[in-house]
């Protein structure tokens, strides 16, 4: 039996604003009988772009259910502005979390969102298939939906891919398409992170200085201590130690424990910090 | 409250003879049977007590009988022992819809090269014997097919398939966890090689199990080490486990008209009522025969994970083939090899009676299960909408 919190399941015993909406401004839908579960949601949207009332209609299980209904309430109030803001991840945790077997329940909330302010706008809905090149035939998966849980949820292996897509859960045949993209992206977002590959020097001076001048040195003067950035090349970090820490048996753990990490953490996993005396 | 415990295929109460049958070797009797003192050897006594029970259950020699930790490890045993003595036969017959004790088995044995044939069944769940005729060979080292299915409770012919495989000397194992007390069976005339039973399904307790192996049938034991069960099976009995299954053998074989009078009428009963109650659900292999105890009922539009949620907030216990309950996105391979379309595989539930089922759980689900379904329909965006529910999403291809 799944481990579901008290949230979960008042929304599935309790379900707010089920039901079909009539006249709605927006309606989007994502899903199908064959996928076991499928969300339909009515957005009634005012002159103002608020949304006033949100209904949906939901087959599949009980995190289905509760994810569509907690999606209604989060959305009711809303600008169209706000609302597209809101992703899988309000919705899991609004409910408190969900397994992580049935994630792609929260993810199905945030498509159908996307395809209701679609809707909203005038613009045609798109086929399934549309969005990108199908890779998961057994449950309809694209890649861009592939790519864009990854990057969204941080998604590191294929289990996590399927547990919040649903593609590779089928048949399998899939899997090594799904090892790929996900490489692929996650190098990309690797690439585009602070201190990621495609940081100029400046941006990346500049982050160095930052978290020195707003976190390390903050941290050291504390125990009477400083920090001095000298320069820096390429992810070679030099600085010199000031104050207290001139001399402190403990200063090499400083800079490799603290200010190295930090800024590895920060900026670069690459960045290596040398010391010159002063 | 006492739940109306309708998931007797899953596990079943232990029969209250069979506990007190047990209960001395978890107490005072807790001798070790292969012990040389008189201490442990009454113990053996018993266990040889127990062997014969189960023998004179099934109609074979009680030397025939190795007691095992479940029905997964029988079955393990069987096939590994098969391939094992037959080094040079490397093929595998099997069924699209057997428990995973032997699907996944025989996937795993297929990364380590042998080729295994999967016979499907056709939509009520029943398998061709011409195909599986025809897929014997020359280098099939074995057959296993199950005697009745776990979810929808369709029987294979056995005593044909018996006669079709021995005819071709290929050693036969039978999977008859779920038919063993609810199906007569005589083993002295069903000529099968292995026969796998597991105690929890037929009111002993979980962890006992039992591998039949015909004599003079060529055995390599799974489990090496001691020479208990004549060094087929090493490892020290689990002495009050045995002792029980030997009595729950015994009741299940004195109670076996229970089942197909009784249960069934209740079964039946359970399946008209709603079938009448529910539009648009059907019978999982209605039209197959079927054990006594087994209703695999499959309502459209509906999602099975949420209608079991529902059930038991009224203490009903059942289970589903949906793809939700198990962790995997696939509904049930059994109904998916039978081709239950997804409009009804998402929402089939099964219910396995017993002889402890009452009228009342019957009544109780007759009663409270209508609602649900409607209550879930009112919920979904494909209720009654059949076209929409076709057009809803276009891409998948099955």
């Amino acid at each position: 039996m799944w481990e579901y919190t008290d949230k979960v399941m008042d929304h599935f015993l309790n379900p707010r604003n089920a039901g079909e909406m009539e006249n709605p401004s927006a309606m989007g839908e994502v899903g199908s009988l064959a996928c076991g579960d499928a969300l339909r949601l009515f957005l009634k949207i005012d002159d103002t772009g608020v949304i006033q009332d949100a209904k949906f209609q939901t087959f599949g299980c009980a995190s289905a259910i509760a994810s569509s209904s907690v999606l209604t309430e989060l959305l009711k109030g809303k600008t169209v502005a706000e609302a597209e803001k809101l992703t899988n991840k309000d919705i899991a945790a609004y409910l408190g979390g969900l397994p992580k077997e049935k994630m792609h329940c929260s993810v199905m909330g945030e498509e159908a969102l996307a395809a209701a302010l679609k809707n909203w706008r005038g613009e045609a809905a798109p086929a399934p298939a549309a969005e990108g090149r199908l890779v998961c035939k057994c449950f309809g998966v694209t890649e861009e939906t592939i790519r864009r849980a990854i990057r969204e949820n941080d998604l590191k292996t294929v289990e996590d891919i399927t547990n919040f897509t649903k593609a590779g859960g089928g048949c399998g045949e899939c899997a090594p398409e799904l090892e790929e993209i996900l490489a692929d992206e996650r190098a990309r977002m690797a690439s585009a992170a602070p201190g990621g590959k495609r940081m100029t020097n400046i941006q990346r001076v500049m982050l160095v200085t930052k978290v020195i001048d707003e976190e390390i040195r903050p941290a050291l003067k504390k125990d009477g201590g400083d920090i001095e950035l000298v320069d820096i090349e390429g992810t070679k970090v030099v600085v010199s130690l000031r104050g207290a820490c001139v001399g402190c048996p403990s200063s090499q753990l400083t800079l490799k424990g603290l200010v190295e990490k930090r800024l590895q953490e920060a900026v670069d996993p690459d960045i290596r910090i040398e010391e010159v005396r002063p | 409250m006492k739940p109306a415990y309708l998931d007797n295929n899953a596990t079943t109460r232990v029969a209250p003879e069979v506990l007190s049958a047990m209960l001395p070797f978890l107490s005072e009797q807790y001798g070790n049977p292969s012990s040389m003192h008189s201490f442990g050897g009454a113990v053996g006594g018993h266990l040889r007590e127990a062997r014969a029970r189960v023998a004179r259950g099934l109609s074979c020699d009680p030397s025939e009988i190795i007691f095992t930790s479940c029905g997964t490890e029988s079955d393990n045993a069987a096939i590994r022992s098969a391939l094992e003595s037959q080094p040079e036969k490397r093929h595998i017959v099997t069924t699209r819809v057997e428990h995973p004790a032997v699907l996944s088995l025989c996937q795993h044995l297929e990364t380590k090269g042998y080729e295994v044939t999967s016979l499907g069944v056709d939509e009520e769940g029943r398998l061709d014997l011409e195909e599986l005729e025809k897929s014997l060979r020359k280098d099939t080292a074995i057959v296993s097919v199950m005697y009745a299915n776990n979810e929808t409770g369709v029987v294979f012919p056995l005593p044909e398939i018996a006669g079709i495989v021995k005819s071709r000397g290929v050693l036969l194992h039978t999977d008859a966890v779920q038919a063993v007390g609810k199906l007569p069976i005589d083993l002295s005339k069903l000529p099968v090689d292995f026969l796998a039973l597991s105690g929890h399904k037929l009111h002993a307790p979980k962890g006992v199990g039992v591998l039949y192996v015909r004599k003079g049938t060529p055995f390599r034991p799974f489990l090496v080490g001691g020479h208990q069960e004549h060094g087929r099976r090493a490892g020290t009995e689990n002495t009050a486990s045995i002792v029980a299954l030997g009595r729950a053998v015994e009741l299940a074989t004195e109670r076996i008209g229970e089942e197909n009078t009784r249960v069934r009428a209740q079964r039946d009963r359970l399946e008209r009522g709603l079938l009448e109650a529910v539009p648009d659900s059907r019978i999982n292999g209605g039209g197959a025969e079927r054990l006594p105890n087994t209703l695999s009922i499959a309502f459209k539009y509906v999602e099975g994970e949420a209608i079991l949620l529902l059930m038991d907030r009224f203490g009903i216990c059942a289970s589903s083939g949906s793809a939700c309950t198990s962790g995997s996105l696939e509904p049930s391979h059994v109904l998916r090899a039978m081709g239950v379309p997804f409009t009804f595989a998402h929402g089939s539930i099964r219910f396995s009676l017993s002889r402890y089922t009452t009228d009342a759980d019957v009544d109780l689900v007759l009663k409270e299960l209508p609602p649900i379904i409607a209550r879930l329909r009112a919920l979904s965006p494909f209720s009654g909408k059949e076209g929409e529910a076709a057009a809803f999403c276009s891409t998948h291809s099955h």
